[in-house]
């Protein structure tokens, strides 16, 4: 059998594979965003707690591997709930990924003038007001581009829930390679699939931070 | 001067940065309609003193009162003071996602819960003030720096402050845009706006300021009328310091 007829032949089955990477990656996206904001916001803060909290997860998460992480919820918790492959894998991802997209929103949110909120200050807005309408907008636009990054590397990454048997992409591979005996070209033709997940990922990142530059320069039009 | 109402009364203020004293004892006062401006060499706490009016920087000790009323910064509404007193920046700081129109309305409707057309109507009217109405749609980094502090005095009029607070408003500004924020200031100074300048421009406080008040290391060294200060300062480090920036 040869390559063409290996990808023609296993294509129809990696549909849900195609699918099901893109679920568990948008599910550990989604967590990991929700995650950061609240720990990046913990980081900002003024008190030594949280800001002592968010240090302590921050530094367990990034200090240990992902895969070991998939492991403690899913082999690990299974002892006391036992939540699923696709569950156990997308909150890893999320838990994971938490971790750095709450660096990269802390460092947008600092990266504000301070004479920004000063200026919403003055002008009597609270805190809370200041940084929802000042403050984040400005911050957010400046986090798209390490985000997109950051979504990249958890596309990518997702590959690991393979090991717990999720059934998406790299899992897949491993199936064919073991069913064809055809290692080079199985696992070739599933990084033909990553990379293109990944370009599509990245023109769309593209976009949005183009869409997002266009405000800002210019005349806003009604 | 007398019988007209206090609109800033302050007393034995004092601000630390850690260790560092840079308000001793202040005391000020200015009355309804008074333009005064703080004039002193860089490091004197005059923009310190005008952050404090504000509350954007905390006194240590002291008391703040405005229009007659002493504030309790763990008791009053600080929010609430701030819309009372418009503060203009060195650095403009308009929020650049913004439109000059948006940047104008943003507190008026989300701090005074304006109508959005009523919101806009005032804008238009503030914009057209300082002379901006022609660039209600434009971002800000599309402006120069006089436009943009002059979008900046209208934001904060928009508020219908009873005070408005200066700092260095000219001092980030290429010399040939200096005018045309001088100019607004001073239309609002003859409107009879109370105002406190923090400024570097000596011809502009002689000319709109009812009293100038001269900082030196954290103290107010000598206040008094413009012509008193500039042609017979009683202090030495008056006529020092004037003698190096006229």
């Amino acid at each position: 059998m040869s390559f063409w007829e290996l990808f023609t032949e296993t294509l129809p089955g990696y549909y849900d594979a195609i699918f099901a990477t893109i679920q568990i990656t948008l599910l550990g996206i989604v967590i990991g965003v929700i995650i950061g904001l609240i720990f990046a916001f913990m980081k900002v803060s003024k008190y030594k707690i949280l800001i002592f909290i968010a240090d302590l997860y921050i530094n367990i998460i990034r200090g240990t591997p992902l895969v070991v992480q998939i492991f403690v919820l899913y082999f690990g918790l299974v002892q006391f709930i036992d939540l699923g492959r696709f569950l156990s894998g997308g909150i890893a991802l999320g838990v994971h990924n938490g971790a750095y997209i709450a660096e990269i929103f802390r460092g947008s949110i600092q990266s504000v003038d301070r004479g920004q909120s000063e200026a919403a200050r003055s002008l009597g807005m609270n805190y809370t007001l200041s940084m929802r309408r000042i403050v984040l907008p400005q911050a957010l636009r400046r986090a798209i581009p390490p985000l997109g990054n950051q979504f990249i590397i958890a596309l990518k990454d997702s590959s690991l829930v393979a090991f717990i048997g999720f059934q998406e992409l790299f899992n897949r591979a491993q199936r064919i390679q073991s069913s064809t005996g055809m290692a080079m070209e199985s696992y070739v033709i599933v990084g033909i699939y990553y990379l293109v997940l990944v370009l599509i990922l990245t023109f769309i990142v593209n976009r949005v931070e183009r869409y997002l530059a266009r405000s800002e320069r210019g005349v806003k039009h009604e | 001067m007398s019988n007209t109402k206090k609109m800033i009364e302050v007393k034995k203020l004092n601000k630390y940065f850690g260790k560092l004293h840079v308000l001793k004892d202040v005391d000020l006062e200015v009355h309804e309609s008074e333009v005064v401006c703080l004039i002193g060499a860089s490091g004197s706490g005059k923009s310190t003193l005008l952050r404090c009016l504000n509350f954007l920087e905390m006194k240590q000790s002291g008391q703040i009162s405005l229009e007659g009323k002493e504030i309790d910064v763990k008791q009053d509404d600080l929010n609430k003071i701030r819309t009372r007193t418009g503060m203009v920046f060195q650095h403009f700081n308009l929020f650049p996602h913004m439109t000059v129109m948006e940047n104008v309305i943003e507190a008026p409707v989300y701090v005074k819960k304006l109508k959005k057309e009523e919101a806009v109507k005032l804008g238009k009217e503030y914009l057209e003030k300082v002379g901006m109405s022609d660039k209600v749609h434009v971002y800000p980094n599309t402006l120069s720096g006089g436009q943009q502090q002059r979008v900046a005095i209208a934001r904060a009029l928009a508020m219908k402050p009873k005070i408005m607070l200066f700092d260095e408003p000219t001092s980030g500004l290429d010399p040939e845009l200096v005018g045309e924020v001088l100019g607004v200031m001073k239309e609002l100074a003859e409107e009879g706006m109370t105002m406190v300048i923090v400024t570097h421009e000596m011809g502009f406080a002689r000319e709109v300021a009812d009293r100038v008040a001269f900082l030196d290391k954290g103290k107010i060294a000598e206040v008094g009328p413009p012509e008193q200060i500039f042609d017979q300062a009683k202090e030495e480090r008056t006529k020092e310091f004037l003698s190096k920036v006229l």
